[in-house]
């Protein structure tokens, strides 16, 4: 199986490469279009701002290209966010994958989130064999509201998507890589895919 | 429901664990990252990697370490100690490190915290602050604790958060190594004016130590080094023995 990280300069990209090494699999990290195209799974990651990171994207047309896949791709985190439509972290337009748009935590909780939260009602062959509840490791100020493409749902103030999916494209805002057994499990299940 | 966190903090020298640890089902206990696989197993939320060495490679040493804990190591780690520039930032988190903890270098160049939060998020940029008590006010001191300075804890806390820390871990000097229980009256003070985590650090001893911290202190997260290193208190137990208590932790 060719599994490909998207490389584009936003990212803790080595713990993900390790997690997956962990997992008895080498995945390859590249800003190659033609290469992501290519690959049988594609990793979407992302940290830090959304601006930024989608700049980054349009300076290595990716931002046309990922919309475009067909295999199965995961977005984490900022790249999950980076697949809705819109975010209010800069006003930042997305990639209009996911129909729905990114809020900030506003609600007088402490912000970031930062910690283990748990997930709940989970439909997606993405969580088989995870535990109603089971705990992920989250960071993030920014939250996508529940919607129609929702497959998991956490609550830090609202209750928000932790998870979401249409067609071949899947989102977590968790960490699976920093997420213990839990998360590896999520990875193994997206390689099964 | 997000649970409150329980972080042990290694203490490295030239790349090794040091302050005696005691191990024993570790084949080598001055191994950090045997050591931190073995927190992670026992149910830790997060690591803390305090750098202490004074050597000229420490840069590339520590990097090296990042790198093997990342690689086998499944939970979140922040590393810190020494780090003053944007350069260092970036080596550390592209090797793998999830956070980095800074802390004199802050205090002598505050737009620092500005650069590291635009850059790489606040999500990564943890503010250590050391304090105590001088004559019924809490001040800042440096160099692990060794310096005092005139600047106000509250007022220092306030302005990193403002510049766009995106954690303080507040280590209390009059309480560390009491093993008498946190500050959790500055803790709870901090807690309620601020709107990041705060981790508790300083004067762990029992159970009940931690209980407190989180919920007369408010802390987010406690941090502790020798009780874990010694075993007086096992990460199962703890976490066993405060979601006995009600509190929400991850089991």
């Amino acid at each position: 199986m060719k599994l490909v990280i998207i490389n584009y300069g936003a990212g803790n990209i080595q713990s993900i490469k390790f997690a997956f090494e962990r997992l008895g699999y080498t995945a390859v990290l590249s800003d190659d279009p033609d290469e992501i195209a290519a690959a049988d799974k594609v990793i979407f990651p992302g940290v830090g701002a959304a601006g930024s990171a989608m700049e980054k994207l349009k300076a290595s047309a990716l931002h046309t290209l990922i919309p475009e896949l067909t295999q199965p791709v995961l977005g984490i985190c900022l790249g999950m966010q980076l697949m809705c439509n819109y975010s209010e972290e800069g006003n930042t337009q997305g990639l209009s994958i996911f129909d729905v748009p990114v809020r900030r935590f506003n609600q007088g909780q402490k912000v970031p989130q930062i910690g283990w939260n748990n997930i709940e009602q989970l439909s997606s062959p993405l969580f088989k064999g995870i535990e109603e509840g089971s705990y992920i490791y989250m960071v993030h100020s920014y939250y996508v509201p529940l919607c129609e493409q929702t497959i998991a749902r956490s609550e830090y103030g609202p209750v928000y998507s932790a998870a979401l999916r249409k067609d071949n494209f899947y989102g977590v805002q968790f960490h699976p890589e920093k997420s213990s057994e839990v998360g590896e499990n999520i990875l193994k299940n997206f390689l099964a895919l | 429901m997000l649970t409150k966190r329980i972080i042990p903090c290694l203490d490295i020298k030239n790349g090794r664990t040091v302050k005696g640890i005691n191990f024993v089902d570790l084949k080598d206990a001055g191994d950090p990252v045997e050591l931190a696989a073995a927190y992670a197993r026992e149910g830790a939320d997060e690591l803390v990697f305090l750098d202490i060495s004074a050597t000229e490679e420490r840069r590339k040493t520590l990097a090296e370490l990042v790198l093997k804990v990342a690689e086998k190591v499944n939970i979140p780690f922040t590393v810190g100690g020494g780090i003053s520039s944007v350069e260092d930032v970036d080596i550390l988190l592209q090797n793998g490190a999830d956070k980095i903890s800074i802390n004199s270098s802050a205090v002598k160049n505050p737009d620092l915290i500005n650069k590291l939060a635009d850059k790489f998020g606040s999500q990564c940029v943890v503010v250590a602050i050391d304090a105590k008590q001088v004559n019924g006010k809490w001040k800042v001191h440096l160099v692990g604790g060794k310096v005092p300075t005139d600047i106000d804890l509250f007022e220092w806390a306030a302005e990193v958060e403002q510049r766009g820390a995106g954690e303080i871990l507040f280590t209390s000097m009059d309480h560390d190594g009491t093993k008498d229980g946190f500050a959790n009256e500055a803790l709870s003070r901090l807690s309620v004016s601020l709107n990041i985590p705060i981790i508790a650090s300083g004067g762990a001893g029992n159970i009940d130590h931690f209980a407190d911290t989180f919920t007369t202190g408010k802390a987010d997260a406690a941090l502790a080094a020798s009780v874990f290193h010694f075993k007086e208190i096992g990460i199962h137990e703890l976490k066993s023995s405060l979601k006995a208590k009600g509190i929400p932790v991850r089991i």
